[in-house]
């Protein structure tokens, strides 16, 4: 009987060294994978596909919906991401508690291809080009319906006239809704100040028996289905919104609006930083970068691609945004704890009214 | 020996049960209830509990209380004269009926209220049959009716079929009796079948009123964001503020509100029982 035991033990024990060496000899080949984390429908699928034909590298990828879920899930440690595309304010959340790692962007061949403004944007949160490549990009403005404007649509100012009472179509999103309104007074849509997001919250107050409705996605809708005059909504939608009703125009307020992006940056658990580096080198490739653009169809920070964009899209404003339209945009940056509950506050207020 | 008997055999059916309360209550509860008394910096504190009195709060806690309120009285008042028509019709068209008014319950929640949207909007269906006949166009969308609409078109077959169920299963023996008596059809309501029908109303407004209480889809979508519900500075907390410990201290004072009403109901039932005997 003991034996026997002893048999089984010696067994047990070599079926886990056995299992072990598998794990060790596995090791090695794990060298070529990279974990990739993106937002979901946020990359053609073909792309990963040829990015493993042509480099022998394999990816496992991951989607999440939004930059909160993302920080959680790579926060939680459950899988260790080697790579994520994230946006702007989140990408300076991961670089301030040093979870990053430097990128060798001038190794990147395809960095031309990115133009430098774009380089310029990322300034905002990533401020020495070391941490982020730029993926997409876009603006926030307001969709209006040519038809039922009387005069051109170029200041935020048509919104707090209350010439369209009725007719404006707001974001229901604290954040965007103050950022908006600061640029409105001439502000920073980053302030902190508090007479200034005050000032803010009362431009809005005096706006709200004007608001027809706050949403989120049924903003565009609503000015397609000829309920509403204008929205604010971002580029993307935009670009969709006038893809269904051509009367449908989009324009970067004059006083300047938002500028977000979403970037790629390498997070401090890539111990492979040659295929991370071939990984963002791949995607700022001018056909990679191409193929991702007619996926989505939000606005490409690669210059390749938007030269062989047709003469109408290359002057739609949704989908590229002239340097003129965003001289006074700006990035939205983090904002501490004590801004975001005096914001909070304010904004509740704004609703309960 | 007789100790072991006593234990049933098949209790271990209810594990599945008990495995899910575990999960999805209690732990849950507990995790709430923890947040609500604990403040961002960790430390023990009431004042997410009571943050429901600032005045923000307690604008949205009546406001939803009117809906609430608003809609399960709509909902009596539709379900009483649809329960009378539905007793007199026979077997099959009876089961006819309910599987219509349960239909629409199959497809998805957001949508139908997406529906609703369509319907109700400025250049919507309603506006544009009612031009048709030459009616000045209703502001119905983004209002408090809508939202009103909206929770009653939800929740009315909750209302209907307790009720229902209540109602078929009074004896015809006793309305008959009723009637040999001289009883006119409006007695007979008043004296039997609403009494008889109190259980299955109570339950009603149980099913009413706490979801439309604590409801924010509909509101977001049909009240266009103008309006808030308690449960729509919930969501915020959660989502956008990001603030999870105020979110769980003002969903605790409504656990805690709706818990008071149910005891008022509960008590309720006890007496309308006992009508129902006398």
């Amino acid at each position: 009987m003991k034996k026997r035991i002893v048999c089984f033990v010696m067994a047990a024990v070599m079926a886990c060294s056995g299992v072990l060496t598998g794990c060790g000899s596995k090791k090695t080949e794990v060298t070529d994978t990279l974990t990739v984390f993106n937002y979901g429908e946020y990359m053609d699928p073909d792309v990963l596909d040829q990015f493993t034909e042509e480099t022998g590298i394999e990816v496992k990828y991951e989607e999440a919906l939004t930059p909160e879920e993302m920080y959680t899930k790579y926060k939680s440690g459950a899988i260790e991401y080697d790579l994520l595309c994230s946006t702007d304010y989140m990408l300076q959340k991961l670089i301030s508690e040093g979870e990053l790692q430097e990128i060798d962007i001038d190794a990147l061949e395809n960095k031309e291809n990115i133009g430098d403004k774009y380089w310029e944007f990322s300034k905002a949160f990533d401020p020495d080009n070391n941490y982020t490549v730029p993926y997409f990009w876009g603006t926030l403005g307001i969709l209006y319906d040519t038809t039922k404007v009387k005069e051109p649509v170029d200041s935020w100012n048509v919104l707090f006239n209350g010439e369209y009472s009725g007719e404006i179509v707001m974001q229901n999103s604290m954040r965007d809704m103050f950022m908006l309104a600061l640029k409105a007074l001439g502000y920073s849509l980053n302030s902190s100040d508090e007479k200034e997001l005050k000032e803010a919250q009362e431009l809005l107050l005096k706006q709200k028996p004007d608001v027809q409705a706050y949403l989120v996605d049924e903003a565009r809708d609503e000015v397609v289905a000829g309920n509403a005059t204008m929205a604010v909504v971002y580029s993307g939608e935009a670009y969709l919104g006038h893809q269904y009703n051509e009367n449908l125009a989009y324009v970067i307020p004059k006083e300047g609006s938002n500028v977000w992006l979403d970037s790629w940056c390498v997070t401090k658990y890539c111990d492979n930083m040659d295929a991370a580096q071939k990984f963002l080198d791949f995607l700022c490739r001018e056909d990679i970068a191409q193929k991702n653009f007619e996926y989505i169809y939000y606005s490409t920070p690669n210059e390749a691609v938007i030269e062989s964009l047709s003469e109408e899209d290359r002057a739609d404003e949704a989908l590229v945004p002239s340097d003129d339209a965003t001289k006074d945009c700006e990035v939205s940056l983090m904002t501490d704890e004590k801004t975001t509950d005096f914001m909070n506050e304010l904004w509740k207020e704004l609703k309960a009214d | 020996m007789n100790k072991l008997k006593s234990v049933n055999p098949r209790s271990w059916l209810s594990s599945p049960y008990v495995l899910w309360v575990i999960g999805f209550t209690l732990i849950p509860m507990i995790v709430i209830f923890r947040y609500a008394l604990t403040g961002r910096d960790g430390g023990f504190t009431l004042d997410n509990i009571l943050a429901i009195a600032d005045p923000i709060h307690m604008k949205a806690m009546i406001f939803s209380l009117e809906i609430a309120l608003g809609c399960t009285f709509v909902c009596i008042l539709l379900s009483y004269p649809l329960v009378m028509a539905l007793r007199r019709l026979n077997m099959g068209k009876q089961g006819f009926m309910i599987f219509v008014l349960i239909l629409p319950m199959w497809m998805n929640f957001i949508l139908r209220i997406l529906a609703w949207q369509m319907i109700l909007s400025s250049n919507g269906i309603l506006n544009f049959l009612l031009q048709k006949v030459g009616i000045e166009p209703l502001a119905i969308a983004n209002t408090g009716t809508a939202i009103m609409i909206g929770v009653v078109y939800d929740y009315l077959p909750f209302m209907v079929l307790p009720i229902f169920n209540a109602i078929s299963e009074i004896d015809e023996d006793i309305i008959e009796a009723a009637k040999d008596l001289g009883a006119g059809s409006l007695t007979i309501f008043r004296k039997i079948i609403f009494p008889l029908s109190v259980p299955g109303l109570l339950s009603g407004i149980v099913m009413v009123f706490v979801p439309s209480m604590t409801s924010f889809v509909i509101s977001d979508i049909l009240g266009g964001g103008k309006l808030q519900l308690i449960g729509n500075i919930i969501e915020q907390e959660f989502t956008k503020s990001v603030n999870w410990n105020l979110g769980s201290g003002l969903s605790v004072s409504l656990m805690i509100f709706v818990l008071i009403s149910m005891a008022f109901t509960t008590k309720n039932e006890v007496e309308g029982k006992g009508s129902a005997i006398w």
